[in-house]
């Protein structure tokens, strides 16, 4: 058994603690800032930017995304960019009726 | 007849199958609730009036169901940790943790859709509704599909322990995988839906 | 039954789908009776079909509506989509790649079984009160939120088979990515195989929002959701007791955001089985593979992002539609690479006229025809005129019938003495051949000039009651009789199909003599476990025919 390994994982043990404490302190942040009822705007970007952090937080250490591999990089830019022209979808929808002169 | 590369990573691509499977299966999730949020944004840009998620839902208890996931998410992971450092008796404590944890979040769910049936808040009464009954109950049928997974690999499956430790630990590694996903999804249903 | 080796699996999935293409060929030679002989009474059949469907044997508007919908809905998710990659892909991928099977036998297993429970409720439906989905293959609110029954059970199957669907993606990127030979790098892969992992990919990405969609319908049929019913509707006089506040437009963009990809779902695979077909009958590398890659690629990529050009008429404003005509213009270069390069591969070949060559020669003009005939569909002027009218069901039916069920055809001759270890009859499969080319072209050719005149789709009386029809309404008989003489040609493949598999002459490992893998490395039919008696290295390119130098011309990639 050797033990360089076991100190490895003690030490993305640690890595998993702070990141538990950094999402519950932002999971606070997000509920209060909510409450000071923000403009439309500037609720939904930092709504969203925060909750973009928690993420990649998750997605980098607990899900080790940090440390994968090519493939699967290549396979989630792939996703994302479809995932944008998904959100496209309304937005093209709305941004340029047809209008009645 | 063995399959390659069930338990070890092929060298190119640095993956073993599952692993690699069960990312592929994220991406297609990704665009399932990515098409939900977008048909959110289009109804609501669409509205003439929209309620705030906190007139309607009820903020502190979908706090703490936030609380509730994201320390699944960590016990989940541990449990997989404790079987890299082959201890057994930890990875059954923290997986049953992750089970305890995620039907913590769903006797909570339940509460909330209880106290919105009973003032007759159901999907039908506008869009609103719909698509917070819609989304956030196709969110807890993939919580329900987690604990399924994890109970077995909590209970039955957990014997593989003993004869492909290898195979195992894989196995409980990508179903942390998906289960992380699932409290990825709440980290932005959560603000979308309640604090906007 | 339930085996997890992939080659059960494929056959399991070629039969099943070929069942169900022939279902949904009935369904249509029912249809073209109606468009034919409006209101008259179907000799002999009229009468099976009861007063509910076709009272004294005169089909019903309401039950012509049903076999529209679902007519279209079998042949492109129960027919053409499981043949060509649930059957050929399951089949040949394995074995083209040199594995022992797909990298989840047993979620392969699973993804068949599910597409069967998805057919069987699809099938179901037609039985129940109310009969069948009617509301088109696109099911648009808000029509298919308040249509009968049959629609939940068309939105049910769909979850099935969309599940079935995601499943077998999932196995197919893997297997190709972690399953290949040593020596098997990605440009060495044969062009099959490409054409399946871009499809693949196609499938994973692009399904999920039409499920997302499928689930918000049903939401609206079941639990009384408006999101896609408008404000205020009024159905037969009656306001519509639900919250409103939905958009019908909504269902259209998440449909199509999966159906547009779909129709590259449809024809890349079909492209896939010519090029192997193409370069194994002309003795001749591929022109241009390298450039054919990139293009599918390419393609493939760019298919997410034309979606709107099948809702020009909704409404939208000129920046948007020119956004989605470019993207459309776009999107024809990759299919003229690949179809230049397939015409140039013939150039120079020593071409042998066995009957899948004959059939994949047919696909290259019939494939340009059905491209060419979508330009004036992607242009949003032109559209204008052209939309929803019978042009538009000849140009999908172009690509799809004279081109993808062509090629289709193509590998069932090409690979049936790989399954069986038995050759097909040559001479039925010339009258196979000659008979659906010539009865095809009669069905589809007339469709663009209906459409030209006007001649508006999904009409049950074929377009009698509009006067701008009527100079046209003679080509309705023409293709009605053309499409009964195409059912009747499909009798010697049939025959042949099933004949061969006890008389047909035997066959060694490679009939064909080809270089890819799945002729070189193993016998016909495979090793029941593992595929191959010796683990196959690959040491050049998959179409190494007539090299200069070399005693045979072919060298298999996996000679030494």
């Amino acid at each position: 058994m050797d033990s360089t390994h076991t100190d490895d994982i003690k030490k993305q043990v640690r890595v998993y603690i702070i990141v538990f404490v950094a999402l519950m302190v932002l999971t606070i942040v997000t509920v209060t800032i909510s409450s000071l009822h923000l403009s439309v705007g500037a609720a939904i970007t930092v709504a969203l930017v925060v909750a973009a952090i928690k993420a990649s937080l998750v997605a980098s250490y607990f899900m080790h995304l940090i440390s994968e591999k090519k493939v699967i990089y290549a396979t989630l830019i792939l996703t994302g960019i479809f995932f944008i022209a998904l959100m496209f979808l309304p937005i093209s929808h709305y941004l340029d009726p047809i209008s009645v002169k | 007849m063995q399959i390659p590369y069930t338990d070890t990573a092929r060298p190119d691509t640095g993956l073993y199958n599952a692993k690699l499977g069960i990312w592929l299966f994220l991406a297609s999730e990704v665009m399932l609730f990515g098409a939900l949020f977008s048909s959110y944004v289009l109804l609501r840009v669409g509205a003439p009036t929209w309620p705030h998620g906190y007139e309607i839902l009820n903020i502190p208890l979908a706090t703490l169901n936030t609380v509730i996931l994201i320390s699944s998410s960590v016990t989940m992971v541990m449990s997989w940790a404790s079987l890299m450092m082959k201890d057994f008796g930890k990875y059954k404590r923290y997986m049953g943790l992750t089970i305890l944890l995620a039907f913590g979040f769903l006797i909570v769910k339940g509460f909330e859709y209880g106290a919105k049936f009973s003032h007759h808040l159901y999907p039908s009464e506008s869009t609103f509704l719909a698509i917070y009954f819609t989304i956030t109950g196709l969110h807890g049928l993939h919580v329900i599909g987690g604990i399924i997974v994890n109970a077995y690999l909590w209970g039955p499956g957990a014997k593989m322990w003993k004869t492909e430790p290898v195979r195992f630990t894989n196995r409980v590694e990508v179903a942390g995988l998906y289960w992380h996903f699932v409290d990825l999804v709440w980290i932005f249903l959560f603000p979308v839906l309640y604090l906007l | 039954m339930f085996s997890t080796d992939h080659k059960v699996i494929g056959v399991q999935y070629g039969i099943t789908s070929l069942i169900f293409l022939f279902f949904g060929f009935c369904l249509m030679m029912l249809m073209r009776w109606q468009l034919a002989y409006p209101g008259e009474a179907i000799p002999f059949l009229g009468t099976l079909f009861g007063p509910d469907r076709m009272p004294d044997g005169v089909m019903l508007p309401e039950f012509y509506n049903q076999l529209g919908a679902m007519h279209g809905t079998i042949m492109v998710f129960l027919g053409v989509v499981p043949l060509a990659v649930g059957a050929f892909g399951n089949y040949v991928v394995p074995l083209q790649i040199g594995a022992p099977d797909m990298a989840f036998p047993k979620l392969n297993m699973t993804s068949y079984w599910v597409y069967f429970l998805g057919g069987v409720v699809m099938l179901v439906s037609f039985w129940i009160p109310g009969g069948a989905a009617n509301s088109g293959w696109t099911s648009y609110a808000p029509l298919s939120v308040i249509a009968t029954t049959g629609q939940t059970l068309w939105l049910f199957g769909m979850v099935l088979l969309i599940t079935s669907s995601l499943l077998g993606s999932i196995n197919f990127i893997v297997t190709i990515f972690q399953l290949r030979a040593e020596g098997l790098s990605f440009m060495r892969l044969p062009f099959f195989v490409w054409a399946q992992l871009v499809t693949s990919f196609l499938l994973l990405l692009a399904f999920p929002p039409l499920e997302a969609a499928g689930v918000l319908q049903l939401m609206d049929r079941l639990a009384g959701t408006s999101f896609f019913m408008p404000s205020g509707l009024v159905v037969s006089g009656v306001p519509l007791d639900v919250s409103g506040g939905g958009s019908p437009l909504l269902w259209q963009h998440l449909f199509w955001f999966l159906a547009h990809p779909e129709v590259y779902v449809l024809i890349l695979p079909a492209m896939g089985i010519v090029a192997e077909v193409i370069a194994n009958n002309s003795r001749k590398p591929l022109w241009g593979y390298k450039s054919m890659v990139y293009a599918i690629i390419f393609l493939g990529f760019m298919s997410f992002i034309v979606w709107a050009h099948h809702m020009f008429l909704t409404g939208m404003g000129t920046a948007i539609s020119t956004f989605f005509q470019t993207t459309t213009m776009i999107i024809s270069i990759p299919s003229v690479v690949v179809l230049t390069a397939l015409f140039l591969s013939l150039w120079g070949g020593s071409i042998r006229f066995t009957t899948p060559m004959l059939f994949a020669l047919a696909f290259l003009p019939m494939f340009g025809i059905g491209g060419l005939t979508g330009l004036p569909l992607g242009f949003n002027i032109t559209d204008i005129a052209l939309h929803d009218t019978y042009y538009v069901i000849g140009h999908f039916h172009y690509v799809v019938a004279p081109g993808t069920l062509m090629a289709l055809f193509a590998g069932v001759y090409y690979w049936y003495p790989k399954v069986t270890g038995r050759k097909m009859s040559d001479k039925l499969g010339k009258i196979h051949f000659w008979g659906s080319f010539i009865a095809l072209n009669f069905v589809f050719m007339p469709m663009f000039v209906q459409g030209l005149a006007g001649v508006s789709r999904r009409l049950y009386d074929g377009g009698q009651q509009y006067a701008h029809a009527h100079g046209v309404l003679y080509l309705n008989e023409v293709m009605s009789i053309a499409a009964w003489a195409l059912g009747l040609a499909q009798i010697p493949f049939i025959i042949n199909f099933f004949l061969s598999f006890k008389k047909g002459s035997k066959v060694n490992d490679n009939p064909w003599e080809a270089t890819t893998l799945e002729w070189a490395a193993t016998t016909s039919p495979p090793l029941a476990h593992g595929n191959f008696a010796h683990v196959p290295r690959v040491y050049r390119g998959p179409y190494e025919y007539s090299v200069p130098g070399q005693a045979k011309d072919f060298s298999p990639q996996n000679s030494q």
